[in-house]
């Protein structure tokens, strides 16, 4: 009995369980499926009830592993590369598939390399290859220009973060069981060198980019800092996020974590809309996965409008200002 | 990209400082005038890459390495962790290494954490600022989701460090002309005594089986409003693709 179950790592804040974590339980149960296997959810924290444990196989799980103590409280790679290795060790996993979050990014690649497995980054499609039962493993490369499909012919496990938000979780079943394995943790396997001594959130629109519906992004367009309002206020109004250009962010006039991008973050919101952002090559391989692209800008030739289902070709400074006021009358 | 063999041609290719990685050696140099020591350089990549090394030199690291070879030809991120580790540890000596956050064109940000799970050293990803450096230790902020986090850890240590923590300067006229006479080592599989069946396409956990290219253009509605009227239109327009699209107009005001 070597080799065969699929995990997902799922992820944990304060107890609280995150929602990739139940994106990526959709991902795995159409492996485990496929390959007639059981699924399991690994979770190292603290503090967790048994009710979100219950969640995670009322979404899909078949197992869950629980690795509950106060150590494991904070993401510290050194300690969940660590306990995550040594249950691969006793279990064997065929695949192990994690959300390509800070952490996600973090943990596999320091423990494919210690179980000799093949990892692949931040996918957006994952199948089973018929007759040989590989995982294959689609992502975006080169700036998101090609489509790479990927497989592990030799090495197990076979690893894989995927995006966040390219899934979506399933729907609560209450009728699913399954078992919730404790599993102690082992003291030796506590690293101790590494000390989390603080946390600040982000400021302003504190909502994660990634993590949104809706992202309502500015660019060198709006010309100064302070028009970036605009943006703001539309996407408060859309219950969306802020986001921007690298150009807007090399000007100073947002910070970085708001950057979409090749050299920012990559997106896949529900609705992206681009205001005064003419659209790079670099701009768009960052968001070309979203569902809805709408642009506003007054360039009828910017690249922007080539990926958009929507585009008003106009004045920002008219456009938006008007949309907000329509938007409002809408709605009443 | 070889479509055969599904591994990147990279010979032939001008070679170029990762964009991303600009911020590393930046941050390598500042130390460095601070703390004293040497910034070294290290990429593994074709000859080409020499150029690279040269920029990085020019910037004001003291040294290059250039690790190359046919062996080491369509490695995957498991192989090149195992490479740089091995070539880290043929320096010997080192307190820090920094990576960038990940390669614009393999887009991975596997190798850093790779490397530092090789050498068994403390590592923090995401790193956008360096709070501190004292007795052997370091402090550092990384950037995560929904904010920063502050963590302390011994050196040796290595860092991949996000765009956040530095502006890369430009070559000074000084480093260029360094950069020019600098002997740059090569160093090769042989010569790091590396086992061969462990490298290269060959030693690599994953292979490409296919490469496709998706459509990049949708074919949207695009409009060109021309006076107020047209404008209040497109707006509706707008509105009602909305709608269509089931975006939910009713958080608006909430």
């Amino acid at each position: 009995m070597s080799s065969r179950d699929v995990w997902t790592i799922a992820e944990q804040s304060q107890g609280k369980i995150k929602e990739v974590s139940y994106e990526i339980l959709t991902r795995g149960r159409k492996m485990a499926d496929k390959l007639g296997v059981e699924l399991a959810s690994i979770l190292l924290g603290y503090n967790i009830s048994d009710d979100k444990l219950n969640e995670l196989i009322h979404r899909g799980a078949d197992k869950v592993y629980i690795v509950n103590d106060s150590v494991l409280e904070n993401f510290i790679v050194e300690n969940y590369s660590n306990v995550l290795v040594d249950l691969v060790r006793k279990y064997k996993p065929n695949i192990i598939i994690a959300g390509a979050t800070t952490s996600g990014r973090t943990l596999m690649p320091h423990v494919a390399v210690r179980v000799n497995a093949g990892l692949t980054a931040d996918c957006t499609g994952l199948d089973i290859e018929k007759g040989t039962n590989n995982l294959l493993q689609t992502r975006p490369a080169i700036g998101g220009n090609i489509l790479a499909t990927i497989k592990t012919p030799n090495n197990r496990p076979q690893m894989a973060t995927v995006r966040v938000k390219s899934t979506k979780p399933a729907p609560i079943d209450r009728s699913r069981t399954g078992k919730i394995i404790k599993i102690e943790l082992k003291t030796e396997l506590i690293d101790g060198k590494v000390e989390r001594i603080g946390f600040r959130k982000t400021e302003e629109e504190a909502a994660s980019i990634q993590d949104a519906d809706i992202i309502v992004s500015g660019g060198r367009g709006l010309r100064k800092k302070e028009n970036f309002v605009l943006i703001r206020q539309l996407a408060k109004n859309l219950g969306g996020v802020v986001g921007a250009s690298r150009d807007a962010v090399d000007r100073g006039w947002i910070s970085y974590p708001h950057q979409v991008g090749l050299s920012g973050k990559t997106v896949s919101p529900k609705l992206y809309i681009a205001i005064g952002i003419s659209g790079s090559i670099q701009h768009l391989a960052g968001i070309k996965t979203s569902d809805i692209i709408i642009a506003i800008n007054n360039d009828p030739d910017a690249q922007i409008f080539k990926i958009s289902d929507f585009g008003i070709v106009g004045d920002l400074f008219e456009v938006v200002p008007l949309l907000n006021e329509r938007l409002a009358k809408v709605v009443k | 990209m070889d479509e055969k063999t599904g591994t990147m041609i990279r010979e032939g290719v001008e070679s170029i400082i990762n964009p991303l990685d600009l911020y590393a050696i930046e941050v390598g140099i500042q130390l460095k005038e601070e703390y004293g020591g040497k910034a070294i350089v290290i990429s593994m990549g074709p000859p080409g890459a020499e150029k690279a090394l040269r920029e990085a030199i020019s910037m004001g690291c003291d040294d290059g390495i250039l690790v190359t070879g046919k062996e080491f030809k369509g490695s995957d991120t498991w192989v090149t962790s195992f490479v740089l580790s091995k070539s880290i540890q043929n320096i010997g000596n080192y307190d820090l290494i920094l990576t960038g956050e990940r390669a614009t064109d393999g887009d991975t940000g596997q190798v850093g954490p790779g490397i530092s799970s090789f050498l068994d050293i403390p590592l923090a990803t995401y790193v956008s600022k360096i709070v501190e450096i004292k007795d052997k230790n370091i402090i550092v902020e990384r950037l995560v989701e929904d904010g920063y986090e502050t963590l302390k850890m011994p050196l040796p240590a290595l860092l991949t460090v996000v765009k956040e923590i530095s502006y890369p300067r430009l070559p000074t006229l000084r480093g260029k002309q360094k950069a020019r006479k600098i002997e740059i080592p090569v160093w090769s599989a042989d010569n790091m005594k590396l086992d061969k069946s462990k490298l290269g396409l060959k030693g690599s956990p994953t292979r490409v089986v296919k490469i496709g290219h998706p459509k990049v253009t949708r074919s949207g509605t695009i409009v060109k409003p021309n006076g107020e009227e047209s404008l209040l239109k497109a707006i509706d327009q707008l509105i009602k693709f909305m709608q269509k699209k089931r975006i939910n107009l009713r958080r608006f005001n909430r």
